[in-house]
């Protein structure tokens, strides 16, 4: 972090999306979702923890209650126990609630992360929804997919957008649910 | 907050209430991981653990080896009866000569009070104490403790009262520190020659008197008679030990209202409490065994984070 004469940091955040380009941008990834899986009986939508989730949530309110798909199945997924960073930072990873109370075997999952970036987290993610089973396939939806910056060959099937984002710079996605508003910045550290 | 305040886990003593809380929460989430239909996570691939038992022990060891394995990590076992520690070896010769293995943690159960604290002080390795002779066993008061929040929604305010051998018992000093430190009230309860001196000053009451104490707690804690600790009796015989300070269904369907009812296992069925108490729904004892792999992992994890 690039420090001012005065030593404090300087950190400046511009808006990426605004609440009425995301509202716009979940809209579409329901239809698309919709498109490939029609009445979901045979699908199911895991939000990856800890931010994944807000997302999932707001993409299955959308589905039932504008597009009256009724009875879809959503889960979450912590992935700290399959990170391939354990002890590689100073502090201990901290563990989120994993809830999927449904059979996996046979179905057409569908994970959901708010940001793709280095694709490691899918790659953990990849391995741990295998204690659940053995899905039919695996689908990846985010909302924002960083361009040029994956460590692992993974590429989302749905996406909101694509940003090309530097390194130092960092992508925040809030959530009116657990933010108190629905807005994207690209914030430069 | 998120991780221990030690580096490693040698008694309750020196762990704070904000430890216990954050080894429960990720207890919370192993206990979830151990109920799936592939119960192992692959978090600790590059850990190496010995588990070295000075003492008996099926039910701790078993706990211990499997949340390791659950956890991924890679495990080497060593009882001191088939050991050089019989040809005259130190235990931190011992000790560092399975280190120069590469073995990042130790689990260890010794005899004597304080050798999990004396190794921390001179071997390069995480250190877990699996029962320490009649000091600690702080595994067992978590996994305890962490039963009785399951239970009863937290362990806050609750009334525990701990029966039996309180003069032998590690597990019994280890749920006093860890059941004070989180706000529970507790009684120790048996034969005043197995009631330690001076055992008031822990800040727990006594009472000689068991229905007395059942009728004050929430839960009792039934700890079983060491005999392969006494040099001498210290009471008349196991049946009068039985008749005065056992559980039976018709003491504990008198009792003014329901307890939970626990034990740290092996039961000596018939003595402490008789069968049809140890397997009725009051009886949380197979819950502890679960829980206890859930804790060891939590521990172990937290500990091994914490290696650099």
């Amino acid at each position: 972090m690039p420090k001012r004469h005065d030593g404090q940091f300087t950190m400046s955040q511009k808006v990426l999306l605004t609440a009425k380009e995301i509202d716009i941008l979940l809209h579409r990834l329901a239809c698309q979702l919709l498109e490939n899986h029609l009445d979901f009986s045979n699908t199911v939508l895991i939000g990856i923890q800890p931010r994944g989730i807000f997302l999932a949530e707001r993409l299955t309110k959308i589905l039932s209650e504008e597009y009256q798909v009724k009875d879809i199945a959503l889960g979450s997924l912590d992935i700290t126990f399959f990170r391939d960073d354990f002890r590689r930072g100073e502090k201990t990873l901290e563990a989120s609630t994993t809830e999927i109370n449904f059979i996996i075997e046979g179905k057409r999952v569908v994970l959901i992360d708010d940001v793709l970036y280095t694709g490691r987290s899918i790659r953990a993610a990849l391995t741990a929804i295998q204690s659940f089973g053995r899905p039919k396939e695996i689908e990846l939806l985010t909302l924002i997919d960083r361009r040029f910056s994956r460590h692992l060959p993974i590429q989302p099937n749905y996406r909101g957008r694509q940003v090309d984002a530097i390194n130092e710079e960092k992508v925040k996605v809030l959530w009116k649910e657990n933010d108190g508003k629905d807005v994207i910045y690209l914030i430069n550290t | 907050m998120s991780e221990l305040s030690v580096n490693h886990l040698l008694g309750i003593k020196y762990l704070t209430e904000q430890d216990i809380e954050l080894i429960f929460e990720t207890a919370d989430h192993f206990k979830e991981v151990i109920n799936r239909a592939i119960k192992k996570v692959p978090t600790l691939r590059d850990i190496t653990i010995a588990n070295i038992f000075f003492e008996n022990s099926t039910r701790t060891k078993l706990s211990f080896e499997l949340a390791e394995k659950r956890l991924s990590a890679d495990v080497i076992n060593f009882s001191a009866g088939q050991s050089s520690v019989k040809k005259g070896e130190t235990l931190i010769d011992t000790v560092n000569n399975i280190l120069s293995m590469k073995v990042d943690m130790v689990v260890m159960r010794h005899p004597n009070p304080g050798a999990g604290i004396f190794l921390s002080r001179h071997v390069k390795a995480s250190i877990i104490n699996a029962g320490d002779g009649a000091h600690e066993h702080p595994t067992q008061a978590l996994l305890d403790s962490f039963s009785i929040r399951e239970r009863l929604g937290e362990v806050a305010g609750k009334k525990v009262v701990i029966v039996g051998d309180i003069l032998h018992s590690r597990v019994a000093l280890s749920n006093i520190f860890a059941l004070k430190l989180q706000g529970a009230e507790v009684k120790v309860c048996g034969p005043r020659t197995l009631l330690p001196k001076h055992i008031e000053s822990l800040g727990v009451g006594v009472e000689t008197d068991l229905r007395k104490a059942l009728n004050w707690c929430d839960v009792a804690n039934m700890l079983r008679i060491q005999n392969e600790r006494m040099e001498f009796s210290y009471f008349p015989t196991t049946r009068e030990y039985s008749q005065q300070y056992g559980i039976n269904k018709t003491l504990l369907e008198s009792l003014d209202k329901e307890i939970v009812i626990m034990h740290p296992g092996p039961i000596n069925r018939g003595v402490e409490i008789t069968s049809d108490v140890a397997d009725s729904e009051q009886s949380i004892i197979l819950d502890q065994v679960e829980n206890g792999v859930a804790i060891r992992m939590a521990v172990i994890y937290l500990l091994a984070s914490k290696i650099k």
